[in-house]
């Protein structure tokens, strides 16, 4: 089904052979870039809190197409420093644009806009729910490391209960037969309901507290930051933040198709001698973001590459 | 043994087989304190169904949706019954509905619902126990975390 004029809040608003249309759109983008096609639309980049990657890497999507981009990269920019409603403001810039990119503190904030929104709106993260652009481009990372993203043994470390791109790329790969193995501090546990989704789904998942014990079973290392800002108590936050640190030494002997993910950016749990190693994929990762963006961008846009 | 009379109403509603734990706020929620007609509150009343039981007889006051939406996540199962002089002229279960339209707050400080007007909209994913999915942040609250919008 054409996804033109249609919005992408939650990673479920969109089915699995989306999913791979527009994975397989994103890979005609990385072998040749198709110049203008985007000539004369206008995406409004709205950042209502800071972004290196998302915000970039939209940017530099519609722009390499050969569309403008218009927005603010802090809220205090905006109008909403002046105490404008989220609903106002994206009435009025729905007269402005073509589609509008959001990223918002407040988790829900995106689907309102999208309800206000007289043009299609794109989630880039709303707080601690959902960021349905990362997870197709983790999507799209698997597939083109792993050549295929069924039956795959995918072990997620760090922050399980929080970690928003991990939750909805866990979701999506649950549809792939996937081998879940999560490990985590027991604080950081996957939540309740994701818990009863894999249990429903077609996919396995073990939960470990040893990193060491996962390794040589994995296609897919995704790593993730433990979030400070999520932690009340400092104290908790020490005792967990350096639990799980992947080192170079602890990649070699594993799977040789092996790719270690993290959507960035990180702190101190992938250490900086695993950058060298031909199993770090983060840095790919990212550039990744720039295919997998224009795909989603042009499907909405209802442009072909 | 000597049994109190209750008036039957001319035109009202009567809610029967409410939890006696759920009595009282019920009435409230139906602005029963304010009524300035008859109301009659009943609690721990014998019931051979439930063992014990709370009515709530309401002079003048019809059910509205948001209200039996209200009445459905506190006391689903309850008897709604609407009386028309002096005749019963619907009597029906009240049941928990699929969503739930702006009558719940959600329990989630970050969702937008409490930073913006905002209608609230919930689905119901599990009766038993009660378990509400935000339309809007997705998260999913439990019975004992549902408040009501004012």
């Amino acid at each position: 089904m054409s996804l033109a004029g249609k919005s992408l809040i939650s990673i479920s608003d969109y089915t699995k052979s989306d999913w791979l249309n527009i994975l397989k759109k994103a890979k005609q983008f990385e072998k040749k870039q198709p110049g203008n096609i985007l000539a004369g639309k206008v995406v409004a980049s709205l950042f209502f809190e800071p972004s290196t990657r998302t915000r970039l890497s939209f940017e530099s999507a519609v722009q390499k197409l050969g569309g403008s981009v218009i927005g603010f990269d802090q809220a205090g920019s905006s109008s909403t420093s002046k105490g404008e409603s989220l609903k106002d403001t994206i009435r009025t810039v729905s007269n402005y644009a073509d589609l509008i990119v959001i990223r918002h503190p407040l988790e829900g904030s995106a689907r309102l806009a999208s309800e206000y929104a007289t043009v299609p709106v794109v989630n880039a993260g709303d707080g601690s729910n959902q960021h349905p652009t990362q997870t197709l481009l983790d999507l799209y990372s698997i597939q083109k490391t792993q050549r295929s993203l069924n039956n795959l043994t995918i072990t997620f470390v760090g922050d399980l209960k929080y970690g928003r791109t991990m939750h909805s790329t866990l979701q999506a790969m649950s549809q792939f037969k996937s081998s879940f193995l999560l490990v985590s501090a027991p604080e950081l546990v996957i939540p309740e309901s994701l818990r009863r989704e894999l249990e429903e789904s077609t996919s396995s998942y073990k939960e470990l507290a040893d990193l060491g014990a996962a390794l040589p079973q994995s296609d897919i290392v995704y790593m993730t930051r433990i979030q400070k800002e999520r932690f009340a108590d400092p104290i908790e936050y020490e005792q967990v933040k350096n639990r799980y640190v992947l080192r170079a030494n602890m990649v070699s002997g594993t799977k040789p198709n092996l790719k270690v993910l993290h959507p960035l950016p990180r702190n101190n749990e992938i250490d900086e001698d695993v950058d060298q190693d031909k199993k770090a994929y983060y840095f790919e990762q990212a550039l990744n973001g720039v295919y997998t963006r224009q795909a989603i961008v042009a499907s909405i846009l209802g442009v072909n590459p | 043994m000597k049994q109190l009379r209750v008036s039957a109403i001319e035109n009202g509603t009567v809610i029967d087989h409410i939890p006696p734990t759920r009595v009282f706020k019920i009435a409230e929620i139906l602005a029963a304190t304010e009524s300035t007609d008859e109301v009659l509150i009943g609690t721990n009343l014998k019931s051979k169904k439930f063992g014990s039981k709370g009515v709530v007889k309401l002079s003048n006051i019809f059910l509205t949706e948001p209200a039996i939406h209200k009445i459905a996540l506190l006391a689903a199962g309850a008897t709604a019954i609407t009386i028309k002089n002096y005749e019963v002229e619907n009597k029906y279960t009240i049941k928990i509905p699929d969503t739930v339209v702006d009558i719940v707050r959600c329990f989630n400080p970050n969702c937008i619902t409490n930073h913006e007007q905002s209608i609230t909209k919930f689905a119901v994913v599990s009766q038993k126990p009660l378990k509400l999915h935000c339309h809007y942040c997705e998260k999913i609250m439990n019975e004992q975390q549902i408040e009501f919008r004012t």
